[in-house]
């Protein structure tokens, strides 16, 4: 099986006010085709800059990438010329953003937001679609993401919107374009318990209909076990230890490994030590 | 529906607000020394016509009295005859405060115009050159005074480089009697008479941008501080990171939310303009209400200046409903949150 995103040897470094930081030190990691797989760390161990490199979203500077490589469908995305760069964004990769309260504009309609994104993702694939034809996709894809009543949603300001709802609408944002792999933030950490375990579970069932490989950033080892079979674990910006969900979760090799399973609050109530 | 009774409520704040307003007025031009009568009469009339023009204004009435009675002809649109002009102060006003209107409009329009565009781009540069020439920009215009900006203007454009009148409404001489609005250019085009709206505009632009810089300024940095403040919403990010251009994410997704601060102030500022109009109103000869306001106060004329006073009041209020309307418009929380209290 080839990896679809392939991260090798990645380094990245912060200069503030004459220190320099290094915040990624090698890292490595695969995500192969159709997998779903785990960067799971405490907060500052280095885990979202890994996806901001990802993504492309990481300014520079402060930040500097000393080294490495990212490989997405066999291209090196850190030497793509920016134009490629700027398409695959939001398209052939794609991101579900954490906090639904804030990741949605205020002040325009759901279909707004997502037709816009559409148009501009069209525009960069070359794709030919009319008002019409982006209207219908967005309210496919509200109603891929179980929307009760896709239309009403549409018309709707955020504000008008539950939490859940928004973090579905933020999960339908990423899917407007067909991408082949989903990196979701920690999707769910703002919303309770019970309304996150019916997010991630959509998440994994859209995942799984879909063929699509799912990166999945969170701090939180209940969310690794509902979502992928295979997780990185991260720490102080190093990959201290990685493998199968199970596996790990059965017999973890690293006392730190240990430390964030035993502090982790239990989703499914199941004992796991 | 909702929107009614939300229309309904800030109007009935701003009838408690011109009630506040008429006592305030009332009192103060009444604690100011010096007798209105002995004023308009001169120091040569006698005491027993002081005495009469006393009694005929009603000066010699308790003090509440004579409010009910300010009030009474308030509610009937009757603000009384005017010591100086020896008019009716509505007269005076209707003959005066559209020139003020027109300057008014043209001044916010102009800053608006450039203070917006000018925020944006100091927030698109955040801390590069564009953005210290704008605060540059908006630290000068706020501290110099308007009579100098005026002067300045009148003598730079109308003497040295001669490309604009710098006196008046319209040429002296020129034959025009429209008065469908008030309004010198609008009633000018709307009888179609592009000549004089192109004069009465030329006439206009000086006075204008004399009177707009400081909240040409003003518009720039609050845009600038609210955009910046937008920029670093998650949401600015999420828009980045679905692949939304440069261009349309400032302006569709950053202008907009933004775009509440900078409504809000003007709606402030229309107090300050009408304020500062008579300096400008005096460099420029403009025959506006800010001008005839300020003559009435030198001269304590009672009825002038709590007509000129209510007029604004009642301006300023309605302005401010009407950027009410328009903030829901265009932040829909604010109109939803609205909604539910």
């Amino acid at each position: 099986m080839t990896a679809l995103l392939s991260v090798q040897g990645l380094s990245v470094s912060f200069s503030t006010y004459g220190r320099t930081v290094e915040v990624l030190k090698a890292v490595s990691l695969e995500v192969p085709q159709g997998a779903q797989v785990a960067l799971v760390g405490e907060s500052g161990s280095g885990k979202s800059v890994t996806m901001k490199v990802i993504m492309g979203l990481l300014a520079q500077p402060p930040a500097r990438i000393h080294a490495g490589r990212i490989m997405f469908d066999g291209r090196d995305l850190l030497t793509l010329p920016e134009r490629e760069r700027v398409a695959l964004r939001g398209t052939a990769m794609s991101m579900v953003f954490q906090d639904p309260m804030s990741s949605l504009n205020p002040v325009w309609t759901i279909e707004d937001q997502l037709t816009t994104i559409l148009k501009y993702a069209d525009r960069r694939l070359g794709r030919d679609r009319d008002r019409r034809g982006r209207r219908a996709r967005v309210i496919e894809v509200l109603a891929q993401v179980r929307m009760r009543d896709p239309e009403r949603v549409a018309q709707s300001f955020p504000i008008m919107l539950s939490g859940g709802m928004r973090q579905r609408v933020l999960i339908a944002m990423a899917l407007l374009s067909e991408p082949r792999l989903l990196i979701a933030d920690e999707p769910g950490t703002a919303l309770d318990v019970t309304t996150q375990a019916q997010i991630l579970k959509l998440l994994r069932d859209l995942v799984e209909t879909q063929g699509l490989a799912l990166l999945m950033i969170t701090h939180n080892l209940g969310v690794v076990r509902e979502t992928s079979n295979y997780v990185y674990v991260m720490n102080k910006g190093e990959i201290v230890e990685e493998g199968p969900t199970a596996g790990l979760f059965a017999a973890p090799r690293q006392q730190y490994t240990r430390d964030l399973i035993a502090a982790v609050p239990r989703l499914t109530g199941r004992v796991t030590s | 529906m909702e929107f009614l009774g939300f229309l309904a409520r800030r109007l009935a704040w701003s009838l408690l607000v011109l009630f506040g307003l008429s006592v305030v007025i009332f009192v103060i031009a009444r604690v100011v020394p010096g007798d209105p009568a002995r004023m308009a009469l001169g120091p040569r009339a006698s005491a027993e016509q002081v005495a009469d023009l006393q009694e005929k204004l009603g000066l010699n009435l308790p003090l509440y009295q004579q409010y009910a009675r300010f009030v009474g002809g308030l509610a009937r649109g009757e603000l009384g005859q005017s010591l100086l002009t020896e008019r009716s102060v509505n007269l005076d006003i209707r003959t005066t405060f559209p020139a003020t209107l027109e300057l008014v409009l043209a001044t916010v329009f102009i800053a608006f115009l450039f203070g917006v565009p000018l925020g944006v781009a100091a927030a698109r540069w955040k801390d590069r050159w564009p953005d210290n020439l704008v605060r540059a920009f908006a630290i000068v215009a706020a501290v110099m005074p308007t009579f100098f900006i005026a002067l300045l203007l009148q003598v730079l454009a109308g003497y040295v480089l001669q490309i604009l009148p710098t006196t008046g409404q319209l040429p002296t001489g020129t034959e025009f009697e429209a008065n469908i609005t008030g309004l010198l250019i609008v009633d000018a085009l709307l009888t179609g008479d592009l000549n004089v709206a192109f004069e009465a505009m030329r006439h206009l632009l000086l006075p204008a941008l004399a009177l707009s810089l400081a909240t040409m300024g003003q518009v720039a940095r609050i845009t600038r501080a609210s955009m910046i403040d937008v920029s670093r919403q998650d949401y600015i990010e999420a828009a980045r990171a679905f692949g939304v251009p440069d261009r349309v994410r400032l302006f569709k997704y950053q202008l907009r939310p933004a775009f509440v601060p900078p409504l809000t102030i003007m709606g402030l500022e229309f107090a300050s303009l009408i304020g500062g109009a008579f300096v400008v109103e005096l460099i420029f000869s403009w025959p506006g209400m800010a001008a005839y306001g300020i003559r009435a106060i030198t001269q304590k004329d009672l009825n002038a200046i709590m007509g000129v006073v209510m007029v604004s009041g009642l301006f300023f209020v309605m302005v401010n409903l009407l950027i009410d309307v328009l903030v829901g418009f265009v932040d829909p929380r604010i109109r939803i949150r609205g909604r539910r209290a």
